[in-house]
């Protein structure tokens, strides 16, 4: 049919269909232009860092370039017995360049981790390398495996070979309390030692819990809300923006002095006589602290969506619901409920991603029992320096809260998401 | 909400119940911030209320920790809240550029990708802090920027656009365009339609993801925690080692400060929505 009818033409000749797709390219382009500023600089300040993240949790280069011979020779070997003479000769060398540029420490510190007894072992065979003991005529296998007794153990040249990758997934297997064995396999670590386990499944519990609270706490308010007259419902809603827009910290610290042994919280428990005077509960550098804070601090973002939902449910849907024999209860839970699940959905999404890698309140009411992932992440950038494995960690909870943000933008899409 | 006459008792009783939630949690939300008042003019050193204070005694209360705030010598608030006005303004104006361009863009028809975009544009807000804060300080270390007030409002724009993008997409989203149109017909150029059509229609869209920007740059202290050295040092640092270590009433005289700085802004915020609601015809 197409072909049938005349094409159309603009009034400089051009067919309508060219001149127009022209026109929307270059309406493209110009509205990529405007996103472009931001998106070049978050993927420059923000999304490049993140993947170094990466890189830095995976590197284990540090060896490689170490020992460049030595892995070369490895490669013949098949680390079964101890390995042949060449091996040694050019372990030999290759330390020798390392005493010269006197980074030999590092290597022994290393290797310690990979195996525990190889630092004293480096400190020997270095100070035969510096006093020129070793006679490089003759085989430097049989001199070096006099040094210590442990280099003619083959568990320690298996551990040399370990470290050759230039890529490992240790600080993974390490952030769910697994380590690579002797013989390459991945093994658990021992039971009283699995620290990082403990973190995640808390971190997971404590999300779950204080998104749970909010929505039984944030649904009732936010009916009342939606329900009330304008004139009332603005006063009350006060109540949830103010703590919205108010400083994290302050909140923390009002929380801190209600809690505390002597607070306003335990003094009225006192007085109800819920509890003695001198058996004052801990609420404060705990779980039940982190629960509390928590849930205060997240409500908002429980009430702001379903909030936003629930104004526009037409009240004659539920009246409809009433005339047509519905019970309140009935009328409320077949016809209102569902018709709030969209609000459901959005508040607990956000609470949980947000929840999930709080870090402020844990760290200052949540003591040893309250502390999540985040926290943990923070010890290692702050004081053991292990920024491989805090980056580790943090992409591995990055990937869970990314699967929940596609979850959410599938069901809520981001760009409906509304503030205030 | 009063209850029609025939309300049967049950429904009665279950009514009173739901409005004593209510209350409960509007005390639990609300309550909290207001311990914060009393207790910074406590003329005692500790952080509970004195005898003094349950029996009203005009002794018990006085400005001493609001004196100290001002002119303690080992306090450093003085430099921390110059920081924070300095490092939350550059940050916001930044915010509020790059993301209102960027809002016209993704309210763009033609606009490509625009689903993956937005969600790169509004990450920031949804990766946990502490993440965002390991992977700045990474950058900002390599190129030098760590421990400067530049670094900080840069990573400051970073998590503040998401916000300015959001609110103005809203404001945009019933956005008549034939009103650029008409200025276009009128002989205007793009960047005066802008200036004089546009912009007037979705500045309080603007201005309010300009507060926001504001509020979450001048309330931030993870990233903060791993950019600032001795020098950036802002309240919510200040606030955070005060927390932590020695828990002094000063602080809570910063924290009523900043509740009442928080309060203004509630205020500004909301007025900025209604004039908003008004200017594109949503009536409530």
């Amino acid at each position: 049919m197409s072909s049938e009818t005349k094409q159309i033409l603009t009034t400089d000749g051009i067919p309508l269909e060219v001149s127009l797709k022209k026109a929307e390219k270059k309406n493209k382009i110009k509205a990529f232009l405007l996103v472009a500023p931001l998106l070049l600089f978050l993927i420059i300040t923000y999304v490049f860092p993140i993947g170094e993240m990466f890189s830095r949790s995976i590197d284990d280069k540090m060896i490689t370039n170490m020992l460049p011979k030595t892995f070369k020779e490895m490669e013949k070997w098949d680390g079964q017995e101890l390995p042949s003479e060449e091996v040694f000769s050019a372990f030999y060398y290759d330390f020798k360049v390392l005493v010269e540029k006197q980074e030999h420490g590092k290597l022994g510190q290393r290797l310690n981790k990979e195996k525990n007894g190889f630092n004293s072992i480096t400190k020997r065979l270095f100070r035969q390398v510096k006093g020129k003991k070793i006679d490089e005529s003759i085989s430097i296998k049989e001199q070096i495996m006099k040094v210590h007794k442990r280099w003619r153990n083959v568990e320690y040249w298996q551990a040399i070979k370990r470290t050759a990758p230039p890529y490992t997934m240790a600080k993974y297997l390490k952030g769910m309390d697994m380590y690579y064995a002797a013989d390459g396999s991945i093994a658990q670590v021992e039971e009283d030692r699995r620290i990082h386990r403990i973190l995640w499944l808390r971190t997971l519990e404590i999300a779950f819990f204080v998104t749970l609270f909010c929505f039984l706490m944030g649904y009732p308010i936010a009916h009342l809300l939606a329900t009330l007259p304008m004139k009332y419902s603005n006063l009350l809603m006060i109540c949830v923006l103010l703590p919205f827009w108010t400083s994290l910290l302050v909140r923390t610290a009002s929380w801190m002095i209600l809690l505390q042994q002597q607070g306003v919280v335990n003094d009225f428990f006192v007085m109800i006589g819920l509890v003695a005077d001198d058996n004052r509960p801990e609420m404060m550098y705990n779980k039940v602290g982190t629960y509390v804070a928590m849930t205060q601090i997240l409500l908002p973002f429980m009430v702001l969506p379903l909030y936003s939902v629930m104004k526009t449910i037409s009240p004659s849907l539920m009246r409809a619901g009433k005339s047509l024999g519905g019970t309140p209860f009935v009328a409320f839970w077949k016809v209102y409920f569902p018709l709030t699940i969209p609000g459901i959905g959005a508040g607990c999404l956000l609470v949980f991603i947000l929840a999930i890698g709080y870090y402020i309140t844990p760290a200052l009411v949540g003591g040893a029992s309250g502390t999540l992932i985040s926290n943990q992440i923070a010890f290692h950038m702050k004081q053991t320096l292990d920024w491989s494995f805090a980056s580790a960690m943090g992409l591995m909870l990055l990937s869970g809260v990314l699967v929940i943000y596609w979850i959410y933008n599938k069901l809520v899409g981001v760009d409906n998401i509304k503030l205030g | 909400m009063a209850l029609p006459s025939y309300t049967e008792t049950r429904y009665r009783i279950w009514h009173y119940i739901y409005i004593a939630i209510c209350t409960f949690v509007f005390f639990f939300l609300i309550a909290p911030l207001f311990v914060i008042f009393p207790l910074s003019f406590n003329a005692e050193e500790f952080l509970v209320f004195s005898e003094g204070m349950k029996n009203l005694d005009p002794d018990a209360f006085s400005l001493r920790w609001y004196k100290d705030m001002i002119y303690g010598t080992k306090n450093p608030w003085g430099l921390a809240a110059k920081n924070s006005f300095i490092i939350a303004i550059f940050a916001t104006i930044g915010s509020i550029i790059l993301g209102t361009l960027a809002a016209l863009g993704l309210s763009s028809r033609h606009m490509p990708y625009k689903g993956i975009i937005m969600a790169t544009l509004i990450s920031p807000m949804i990766v946990p802090l502490i993440i965002s804060g390991v992977a700045i300080f990474f950058f900002m270390a390599k190129v030098g920027l760590a421990a400067t007030h530049t670094g900080i409002v840069l990573a400051h724009i970073i998590l503040g656009t998401p916000f300015v993008v959001i609110t103005v997409t809203a404001t945009l989203s019933g956005f008549d365009h034939s009103v650029t149109r008409a200025a276009a017909s009128l002989g205007s150029n793009p960047i005066n339609t802008f200036m004089k059509v546009t912009l007037p229609l979705i500045l309080p869209g603007v201005i309010s993801g300009g507060l926001f920007a504001f509020v979450t740059s001048f309330d931030e202290v993870v990233v903060v925690l791993f950019l600032a050295g001795l020098e950036n040092t802002t309240i919510p640092i200040q606030m955070w080692t005060g927390l932590r270590e020695q828990l002094s009433p000063t602080i809570l005289a910063v924290a009523t400060c900043l509740i009442i700085l928080s309060t203004l802004i509630l205020i500004s915020a909301e007025l900025l929505r209604r004039r908003s609601e008004r200017l594109r015809g949503i009536n409530r």
